[in-house]
């Protein structure tokens, strides 16, 4: 275990080492967004940015997921019967994931494999197969607070390797034996580069400004954080658009849907939002969240409140910011968090 | 590796009209592959995912008992796109069951204990398969005095006709079968459930109530059982809020931290006091 380090021309040859037998995916720029894409081409690889649009979550719960297929056809022999999609061929590598997002991962792990008799096959396929190796933020973004929710811009939680930008060259620190194994045959760090990731880091940590605290809203409750009158203050300006949570890494309710097309169905996951009044509404047309109210206050109840609770006290949010930048009438989670906490 | 949204295949062996208004019908399935049978441990009170591909699922309580054979029944109210598709079908069609899913009613727990249950229209799916289960030549002596009230709206409207009538006449269980409405033909007991449970008035002690029926009836039952001195300890309840997974993953069914689907569906009373009321 170690620092090692890579001059930035010779990045390239490292990716392609990649690039031979997996997929490769990373954060390039198209148009005005920076987007996760399967690489081709290693010079497109950007070191120089704030984070991606959209989350990476969907390299491991895509947004529509088929889960099996079945013949449509009723006098065929295996009318109806399901069968499952095959797992993925190849190996993956996600390069220069933020380590909020990262943390995502390792917290979802939590939920799609509790365990044994929930133990979700298709993201457990995803994750097996991939290696996380992540690019620390040295500039973080005025929406982020990582610092607040347990992690850091230099993070590592879910990494196999954290890399670190010096300009002309890079640092990697090996988090896993994966990491390790990749890191083989790299020349050591030196003493000063080291010295430059410490400073980086805490440059990074202290533009985080951020103040929140946590330790009410655990210890308060369920039913008095969820009576507090300050909801209907914060329920009012919301639309019930979703986008929070489609763009969050850490959101991951579903929906389950057959579709049929001739002799062809297939049953499919689909994302879905707690913000939607379907979500919940029962065949019987009564709705157990049935308001706006409702429906905004589970988001936030669920990440804070919780998904402590069931996940030995981890928060269901990384910090990242995502929902404040995209949300059309500036609901600002660290608002709310602050509300929670009183 | 087990694929936790894979249902099991079974063919429909048997179908029955289950009230005189067609808006029930109880369904006996069978695996198509005996091992399947053997995968598939449940007790009563859990529930399974009904699979109609091209149609989608339903979570159904299981209304058997696992002391009647490896074969599974459903008693399912015809509301939407899979229950109406599923009342469409007929006896040797194929279709999927996934489960059993959620949490049995504590019966291992409640041994040595006077057991009440009190139930209205279609919501006595899973108490049949618990009274089954009770009065197994296997189980009955571990439970003390066991009182089951059933109402529905008419004497049609009444599911499982055959088995209380044979609980009826058996002197180990005291039996109420009620109607809302006095109907020609009907000799048996009239009046709402809560009324009927305050006329029997249950002693609590050493006693637990399971309840299992629609909002009005545990509404007004409640007030009975509190004057009667019942604590929110005794009180076991069933609950459904719409579901996908079914296995506390797609994060839809839940009431406060808890998912009906995997840490329900079955709750005491006192454990939902303490929570939001979003069921
Ligand atoms: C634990 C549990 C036990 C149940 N036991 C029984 C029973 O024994 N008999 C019976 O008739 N009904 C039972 N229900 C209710 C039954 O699940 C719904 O009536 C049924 O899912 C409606 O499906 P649908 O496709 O016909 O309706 P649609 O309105 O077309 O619903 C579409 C989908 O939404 C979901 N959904 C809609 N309403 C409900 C609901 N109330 N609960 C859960 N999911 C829902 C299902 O995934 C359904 O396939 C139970 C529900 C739960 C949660
Ligand atoms: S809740 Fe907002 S800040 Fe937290 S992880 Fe989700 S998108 Fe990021
Ligand atoms: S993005 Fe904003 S308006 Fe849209 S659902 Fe989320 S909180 Fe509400
Ligand atoms: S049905 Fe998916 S979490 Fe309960």
């Amino acid at each position: 275990m170690g620092y090692k380090c890579l001059a930035k021309d010779k990045f390239s040859e490292l990716v392609e080492k990649f690039t031979k037998e997996q997929d490769v995916f990373a954060p390039i720029a198209q148009g005005l967004e920076v987007k996760w894409s399967l690489i081709d081409d290693p010079s497109k690889i950007l070191f120089d940015f704030k984070n991606t649009s959209m989350s990476p979550k969907g390299l491991f719960f895509p947004q529509t997921e088929c889960l099996f297929e079945f013949n449509n056809n009723k006098d065929a022999e295996d009318a109806f019967i399901l069968k499952e999609t095959s797992p993925l061929v190849k190996k993956r590598t996600l390069l220069n994931i933020r380590p909020c997002d990262a943390r995502a991962f390792s917290i979802l792990d939590k939920v799609f494999m509790k365990d044994e008799d929930s133990l979700d096959v298709y993201w457990k396929d995803k994750r097996d197969k991939t290696i996380l190796i992540g690019l620390a933020c040295t500039n973080p973004c005025s929406t982020c607070f990582c610092t607040q929710v347990n992690s850091s811009p230099f993070g590592e939680d879910g990494l196999d390797v954290l890399m670190i930008d010096l300009g002309d060259k890079v640092v990697l620190k090996d988090v896993t034996d994966k990491g390790e194994e990749i890191l083989k045959g790299l020349e050591d760090a030196s003493d000063e580069d080291i010295k430059k990731v410490e400073e980086l880091k805490k440059e990074a940590e202290s533009k985080i400004n951020a103040n929140l605290s946590m330790d009410n809203i655990l210890s308060r409750e369920v039913l008095e954080v969820y009576e507090d009158p300050f909801w209907d203050r914060l329920y009012e300006t919301c639309l019930n658009c979703g986008a929070c949570t489609f763009y969050c890494p850490t959101c991951h309710c579903f929906d389950i849907q057959d579709e049929t097309k001739g002799d062809y169905g297939r049953r499919v996951r689909n994302w879905d939002t707690c913000m939607s009044w379907l979500f919940t509404q029962h065949a019987s047309g009564h709705n157990p969240r049935g308001t706006k109210k409702h429906r905004v206050r589970q988001r936030f109840m669920h990440k804070f409140k919780y998904m402590p609770i069931k996940l030995d006290g981890d928060i269901g949010c990384v910090g990242c910011g995502r929902c404040i930048q995209v949300c059309p009438v500036n609901i600002d989670v660290r608002d709310v968090i602050k509300n929670m906490n009183k | 590796m087990k694929n936790p949204y894979k249902p099991y295949p079974v063919r429909i062996k048997r179908i029955e009209i289950a009230t005189e208004d067609k808006s029930l019908r109880t369904f006996e399935f069978e695996f198509i592959n005996k091992e399947d049978a053997n995968k598939f441990n449940y007790m009563p009170g859990q529930f399974a995912e009904l699979s109609i591909p091209g149609y989608g699922e339903s979570p159904i309580g299981i209304a058997s008992s696992p002391t009647e054979g490896e074969n599974l029944l459903f008693t399912v109210f015809r509301i939407g796109k899979v229950t109406t598709k599923l009342h469409s079908m007929r006896e040797g069609e194929v279709m999927g069951v996934r489960g059993p899913l959620g949490h049995p009613y504590p019966l291992g727990e409640l041994e040595g204990k006077n057991i009440v249950i009190i139930a209205g229209g279609y919501a006595v799916t899973t108490l049949r398969s618990t009274m089954v289960w009770l009065l197994h030549p296997d189980n009955r002596s571990r439970y003390g005095k066991i009182t089951f009230i059933y109402g529905a709206r008419t004497p049609g409207l009444l599911l499982y006709h055959d088995q209380w009538r044979q609980w009826q006449k058996r002197d180990d269980v005291d039996c109420y079968i009620t109607i809302d409405r006095e109907v020609e033909g009907w000799d048996g007991l009239v009046g709402f459930v809560p009324t009927i449970t305050e006329k029997v008035s249950p002693d609590p002690e050493n006693s637990v109530a399971i309840i299992c029926g629609p909002p009005v009836m545990i509404k007004f039952t409640q007030p009975v059982l509190d004057k009667l001195g019942w604590k929110g300890e005794q009180i076991i309840m069933s609950l459904e809020n719409r579901m996908k997974c079914g296995i506390g993953i797609c994060g839809r069914c839940n009431v406060g931290p808890y998912y009906v689907c995997k840490d329900g569906p079955v709750f005491t009373k006192a454990e939902l006091d303490r929570l939001p009321k979003e069921y």
